[in-house]
This record gives structure tokens, sequence and C-alpha cells, in this order.
């Protein structure tokens, strides 16, 4: 860098793209060590919120910015570009001992849904009720908390809307708590960011989803060619205002871009393809 | 031994009697310091209640908006509780229902364990063994909520919980190892407490009874049990309190799926570990699921605030006065 300036550069993220930008700031330690770079944790909601009050310069989202979320942008005066910098898919895990290797989304759905309107307790309180002739038992379901992006990204695939969703099931920002009682319990089923399912291999099985077209497992080439079904770009909106004002945080995001395979893959998240790297790049340059 | 000084107040305030024999600059000096004390003193012991009273202020404001938006009738007279779920359910009873499975699993390990703790110290062990069991209860009172709450998960839940209760399934997270890990943690509370009770009853009829023949288990259940009663039960109400409103070791344990049962072999959500929970998450600061975090609040610091008046007039009932 140019200058010897010490900048505060704001991140405000979600849990799973948290783990993603700590891989950016670890790169980005090494080579310039010439910005402080400050990250909070929150869900993708609690994350835009703060963004759209200005309290924030990045955010890091795991889905992109409602329409509620931009009118309060729009109404705070913070202008912002949106930008891709990695893909990620949702893998549903069950623990190892569970027999079944594939799930289909309408099976997914029947476990979720709730009993009646589009919140509320469950109906399915077995794995039978879900999967006809399952002889797991009883059904001990784990998810994301309504905060977390990953929860409005699960339920967008699986029923279509992203709030709406059963309530009685262990609902946790943390995803470490999905993974402890889904290794522990049988007949547990829960979901997280990819990169949890990666990391957690030994612990927890992560199933194939089957979405009418075959049982798809995933992998970094099925997110990317979108055959996966749970597949979900990972978004950052950088505030405009925010770039005029301190030249570092152009650099920030020009630096992960030349580096995006490695860090990717530090945090174990699935790589952008040279196609979304070059709109990426666009997108940065045109700030 | 009554005090053969008498301590009623002059006008200048309780000074040493011997102070008449000062010269007189000396006196009005002490005077003064005296009453400078006193003010100072009594400003800080009203600390307490101003915080207290600055508690309950700032709950009121939060739940009164809560109520304008969520109805008496959605608050208590359901049993679904989702609040920041995508049409929300308000109904509190399973958090009321889980509190008091806690609260009564954690009596049910800490009272009686305590009160035998507190009977071994007292009358059983020797002064070797009391000079090592009395630090290792401080220890074990010592240990972080959070160290318990793993202590909790990792190890209580697999290999206690699941092991021992008969009914059903029991799950990993759940409210039998939260409850029985809150009970170890007051534990150490109560036998200090009723210790302190039993050490307190005078010598005299603890001997006596000895000496008309009682066994030492005699003495203990119709002679110290029965004088040293209302600070036991002042002892085990704290440490009931302490119980209700512990959150670390329910967050942790016993998950956060607020189901309305009375089978502590499943998961439950307590008053307290609800708003550990939607406190650490992102309320935005003015809507209906940030102030539902006070409105619970609310109900905990009731709840506990009747138990203390409730023990009070029992400890009044139950209290011995030795001559």
């Amino acid at each position: 860098m140019a200058e010897d300036q010490q900048e505060a550069v704001r991140l405000r993220q979600e849990q799973d793209v948290f783990r993603h930008s700590h891989g950016w700031l670890e790169h980005g330690a090494t080579t310039s060590g010439k910005a402080t770079v400050s990250i909070g944790i929150s869900g993708t909601g609690g994350g835009f919120e703060k963004f759209c009050k200005n309290e924030t310069d990045i955010s890091n989202a795991s889905r992109a910015i409602n329409a509620t979320e931009a009118v309060n942008c729009a109404k705070a005066g913070v202008t912002y570009t949106e930008i891709i910098v990695a893909n990620d898919g949702l893998a549903v895990v069950v623990n190892p001992k569970n027999s079944l290797t594939c799930i289909k989304m309408t099976e997914l759905k029947a476990m979720w849904a709730p009993g009646t309107g589009t919140s509320g307790p469950g109906k399915a309180t077995q794995w039978s009720d879900a999967i006809p002739g399952n002889t797991t038992g009883a059904l001990k379901l784990y998810g994301a908390g309504s905060d977390s992006g990953t929860f409005d990204s699960f339920n967008t695939f699986v029923h279509g809307r992203s709030t709406t969703s059963r309530t009685d099931y262990q609902a946790t920002e943390n995803d470490n708590v999905t993974v402890k009682g889904v290794a522990a319990e049988l007949g547990a089923i829960g979901y997280y960011g990819l990169s949890y399912a990666e990391e957690n291999a030994k612990l927890n099985k992560a199933l194939q989803i089957d979405n009418g077209k075959g049982c798809v497992a995933p992998k970094i080439s099925t997110v990317q060619d979108g055959t996966y079904a749970m597949a979900r770009p990972l978004y950052i909106y950088v505030k405009k205002a925010a770039v005029a004002k301190s030249p570092v945080i152009r650099e920030f995001v020009k630096f992960y871009l030349d580096n995006a395979d490695i860090i990717a893959a530090d945090a174990l998240f699935v790589p952008l393809t040279k196609v979304q790297v070059n709109t990426a790049r666009g997108a940065v340059n045109a700030i | 031994m009554a005090s053969t000084f008498t301590t009623e107040p002059t006008e200048s305030g309780p000074l040493s009697p011997l102070v008449d024999l000062l010269p007189s600059g000396q006196k009005r000096r002490q005077q003064t310091y005296e009453r400078i004390i006193r003010v100072v003193l009594t400003m800080v012991a009203s600390v307490a209640v101003v915080i207290t009273l600055g508690v309950v202020a700032s709950l009121v404001q939060p739940t009164y908006q809560f109520f304008q938006e969520v109805p008496f009738g959605d608050f208590f007279g359901s049993t679904k509780w989702y609040p920041l779920f995508d049409p929300p359910g308000f109904g509190v009873w399973p958090l009321v229902v889980g509190t008091f499975m806690v609260m009564v699993i954690a009596t049910l390990v800490a009272v009686p364990g305590g009160l035998a703790t507190a009977f071994f110290l007292n009358q059983y062990a020797s002064d070797r063994t009391r000079r090592y069991l009395k630090p290792i209860l401080e220890i074990l009172a010592g240990i972080p909520t959070v160290v318990f709450g793993f202590f909790a998960v990792t190890f209580v839940s697999p290999n206690v919980a699941q092991k021992i209760w008969p009914v059903g399934e029991v799950g990993f997270y759940n409210a039998l190892s939260a409850g029985l890990v809150v009970g170890i943690m007051i534990l150490p509370m109560m036998t200090t407490l009723a210790e302190d009770a039993m050490a307190s009853i005078p010598r005299s009829l603890v001997e006596g009874a000895y000496a008309l023949g009682a066994t030492r288990r005699e003495v203990c259940t119709t002679v110290i049990f029965q004088a040293a009663l209302s600070g036991i039960i002042a002892g085990a109400v704290i440490a009931i309190s302490r119980a209700i409103g512990e959150t670390t070791i329910v967050l942790l344990a016993s998950g956060s799926n607020a189901e309305f049962t009375f089978n502590p072999g499943q998961a439950m959500q307590t008053l307290a570990s609800f708003i550990g929970f939607a406190g650490i998450g992102d309320q935005p600061t003015d809507s209906t699921g940030y102030r539902t975090i006070f409105a619970v609040g609310s109900l905990l610091f009731i709840v506990t605030f009747v138990l203390n008046m409730v023990s009070i007039r029992i400890v009044r009932k139950f209290r011995e006065v030795y001559e």
C-alpha cells in the first residue's frame, strides 16, 4: 500500500461467512499489515441492520439483501455495491450411524413444515412421518435460529419462503450445537453451511439431496454448477461512501479477489468460478 | 451474656459513655465525626435499595409496551412459545414449566444433599475431615457456571442422564442434566447456610440431648433440625432462588426448544435461558422480539420476589429466639 495509514475497516457478518473473512484477514495481515479491521459476528439480518444504521462499512451475508432491508438502507441514505465473494451450500446432516444416504426435497419439506400456517409446532414427530417406511424412530431436529441467513436460505429452498418454518426444534446461531447434537442422537437431523460439514465430516454425515433429478452429493463441482439443490452465493455489501472516504476498503476487496482461490479453500468454501471472479472485479472497479 | 452497657442514642448519637470525661472541644469533634459517618453509611446502604428500584424501573417501560402489543391472554393463555419466528407465538407457559422442572430437580439434589453434608460437618466429622472437606466445598462453589454448563453437556448428559431416566428417550440436550448440575452448583451454598444455622444453636440444647442418652442420629433429627429449621429454610429458599435464576448452565445444557412438557428427559427452555438465548442474538432494539426479553425478565423478577416474600414469612414463623 502506498500510504502509511491505519484505517479501520469495520465488517459485520454472518457466522458462516465469518470464517471466510477471517481467512481473508489472516492472509491480508501478513502482506500489508497497515489496516485495522474489526469484525463483529451476528446473523445476516442483524448485520444488515447495523449496516443500514451506518455502524459498519462492509456487511457479509449468506443471502441477498431483501426488500425491507434495502428500503431501510435507502431511507438512511446508505448506498452500496453487492459483490459475490464465494459459493456455499447448505448441508443436511444426520448421525453417522443413520443408514440414510439420500433425501428428497419433498421429504425435507414434510419434516420441517409447520402444522398450520407459516410458523408453529410441526406435524412430523417420527422419521416415518416424512419418509414412509423409515425405521429410525423419533425425529430430533436441529437448525439455525430465526436471525440467521442460513435459516432464511434453508426455508427458501425447502418451503419457498424465507420465514416459513416449524418452531419446535433446537434453534441455534452457533452451528457447533447442531454438530454436537446430531453426533450424539441417532434420530437427529440438522442443517448448516457446507464448510461446517466438511470440517465435521467424522461427526456428522452429509446427505445427498434429490430435487427431482436424482441424488446429488454436495461437492465443489456440484455447488459451482448449481446441480446441488441447496447451493447459494455468499455476498459482501460494500458501502460506497466508505470506499470514497478510505482507499483501504477497495484495496481490501481487491486483495481478496486476487487471492480468492486460496482464501476460499482455507475457509472450506467453494471458490468462485472464473466468470464470477470477473464479474466481481468489474463491480469493485466500478465503485 | 447480655451487655451491661446501654447503647441508647443520646442527642448527639451513640457515643462511648467515657466521652463525658473528655475536654469539651474533643467531645464536639467526636460528635460531628459520628454524625458524618452515620450519614455516609446510610447513603451507602441505600445504594442497594436504589439499585433494586432502578432494575425494576428499567423493566417497567418495555414490559408495558410489550403488553400493548401482545394481549395478556396470548401471554398467559397459550402454551406455544416461539416469539422470534414469523408469525410469533407468545404463550409463556413452556418457559414457566421449564423453570419449574429445573428448579425441582436442582432442589431434590441440593437440599437433601446440602442438609446431609451440613449434619456431617456439624456432628459427625472429625476436625481433620472438616479441615479438608470445607475447602473442597468452597472450590466446588467457586467453579464458574460456564464450566459447569460444559460439564453438563459433555459428561452428565451422555453418562448420567441418558442412563438413569426411565421414561422415554432422553435427548442430548435435556432438562435433567441441566437440573442435576444446577443442583450440584447450589449444594455448597445450601451446606454453608444450613451449617451456619446449626452452629448457632446453643450448645446446651445439643449437649442436654446427648446427656439424656440420645444417639447422634436422634440429636440431628430431633434437636438440631428443629432448632435450626428457620435458618435451614432460609438457606433452602436462597438456593432455590439461585436455581430459578440460573442461566448459563441451562443455556448450554438444556437446549433452545421451548416445549410444553413435564418430562425432564426432553429439551426445555427456562425463563432465564430464554433471556440469555434471545439476548445474545440479534433482536432489533425497537421490536416486539426485543421487548419480549423484558417481559420475560419481569416475570422472572416477580417469581423470585414472591418466593422471597414467602420465605420471610416462613422463616419468621419458625424462628426460635434464644435468651
